[in-house]
């Protein structure tokens, strides 16, 4: 399984039946292919959807809809179309279950920064804010370090913050780790690595509470 | 009063320094005629108001890579490199909001309403000192009211009263636009008479709508970008 697959895999098994739940940019957005086709959720898409469901085939597909990363969606039974207005009262009202979504940084208090790395990438805020603020539990998939491996799981964030202490869980393509007052708890591993390994990839302390892990 | 106007009276309209808002997010709803209308036309010292910068070559992209626009105010420009570039070198300034902050700015101007009070973004760099506003013993942000002189917009259909349906993920900022700028110019591939649409239906009703250009066929502009099909 490449890493990827092992995040996605990992990250569709928190989607509970009959919730609301954002797909953020980036990884997130790729989970709901996990989804088995007869999954009771409603996905929203900040762009104006209720019931965005898996790319329609080929002759059918719809070049005027999208999700928010520009990948062609489907509607489900029982999906609302609405302006980008009604999109985030949804999403300010707390009307989302869950929100999953990607990071530059994350850490210990749960804060979460994906909006800009000064002078270099700074793709903007979209709805990263308003979700992160106001969905019920946020859920983090990101790699454990970056390209140049270096950790992206740290004590305290460097790069200016999307939101303070909003993270409830990262899933990482090494383990599940939970935000939690005594700061980051492994609850599972997903790869064979020893407590000593993970802590070297991470910057923030672990304290590790594994059921049945695979190391 | 009939509304039609053709593709290079209704652009012509615009002044160079206007303030522009573009519907669209993504392709879907990008009003792609008239932003190549505006190309050629060669307009300059523009700010645009849209949601993203669209993708490299399309659309509200063209104006940027043409030097055509000095201030882009919008929330998302991660899909294209090239104007993320730009910023960096300074060629164009780029103004990011929280996505619903600068739909409900702009719903709020459409309103006749001069801002709201939020907390979204309140303890982030994104807001200053003078933007805090105590009142009753909470403190909250004040949002101002978003209007512009123009809006460009694509509707799926329309009558010449200027009555717009959108369609799919297309509605996004359109109604919100329509409302909140004084000069409104739509395209649409599908004008119809009057009477064409059940009038519960009509998203934007034509009291915010100038200008109509109908749009003889969709470019490949309007349709599917292979590189978003998922294979």
């Amino acid at each position: 399984m490449s890493v990827v697959e092992r995040i996605l895999s990992r990250a569709v098994m928190e989607i509970t039946p009959g919730s609301i739940v954002n797909l953020g940019i980036g990884l997130p957005t790729q989970v709901m292919h996990y989804l088995p086709d007869d999954f009771d959720v409603q996905i929203h898409s900040e762009n104006g959807i209720l019931g965005a469901w898996k790319q329609a085939a080929p002759e059918q597909m719809d070049p005027f809809l999208i999700d928010a990363a520009g990948a062609y969606v489907s509607l489900r039974e029982g999906a609302s179309l609405f302006d980008s207005a009604v999109s985030f009262a949804m999403i300010r009202r707390a009307r989302l279950d869950l929100t999953m979504i990607g990071a530059f940084e994350v850490d210990a208090h749960g804060n979460l920064a994906n909006w800009k790395i000064p002078g270099k990438f700074s793709p903007g805020i979209g709805g990263a804010m308003e979700l992160a603020q106001k969905t019920q539990r946020i859920v983090v998939l990101t790699t454990h370090t970056d390209k140049h491996g270096n950790p992206k799981i740290l004590k305290t964030c460097r790069l200016p913050l999307t939101a303070k202490a909003c993270v409830s869980r990262i899933i990482s393509d090494l383990a599940v780790m939970d935000v939690t007052d005594q700061g980051l708890v492994v609850r599972e591993k997903l790869v064979e690595i020893s407590d000593a390994d993970l802590q070297a990839l991470t910057e923030a302390e672990l304290t590790f509470a594994t059921e049945g892990g695979t190391a | 009063m009939k509304k039609n106007r053709t593709l290079e009276n209704a652009i012509a309209a615009i002044p160079s320094g206007a303030v522009i808002m573009v519907g669209g997010f993504g392709n879907p709803g990008t009003p792609f005629s008239l932003i190549s209308e505006l190309v050629r036309q060669g307009q300059t010292d523009l700010t645009l108001i849209k949601n993203d910068a669209n993708e490299a070559g399309h659309g509200v992209s063209r104006l940027i890579e043409n030097g055509q626009v000095k201030k882009l105010i919008t929330t998302h420009i991660g899909l294209n490199k090239g104007v993320i570039d730009r910023m960096n070198r300074g060629d164009v300034e780029v103004q990011f909001h929280p996505q619903g902050m600068l739909a409900e700015k702009i719903r709020t101007a459409g309103a006749g309403s001069f801002g709201f009070l939020t907390d979204i973004g309140i303890d982030s760099e994104i807001t200053r000192p003078e933007d805090l506003l105590d009142w009753q013993g909470k403190t909250y942000k004040v949002e101002m009211a978003l209007s512009a002189d123009f809006a460009l917009l694509h509707a799926a259909h329309a009558d010449w009263l200027g009555n717009l349906v959108y369609q799919g993920s297309a509605i996004n900022f359109s109604p919100l636009m329509a409302m909140a700028a004084n000069h409104v110019i739509v395209e649409t591939p599908d004008l119809g008479a009057p009477g064409c649409f059940i009038p519960e239906q009509v998203h934007t009703p034509g009291a915010f709508v100038d200008s109509v250009v109908p749009l003889a066929s969709l470019t490949s502009d309007y349709g599917i970008l292979e590189h978003h099909v998922r294979r």
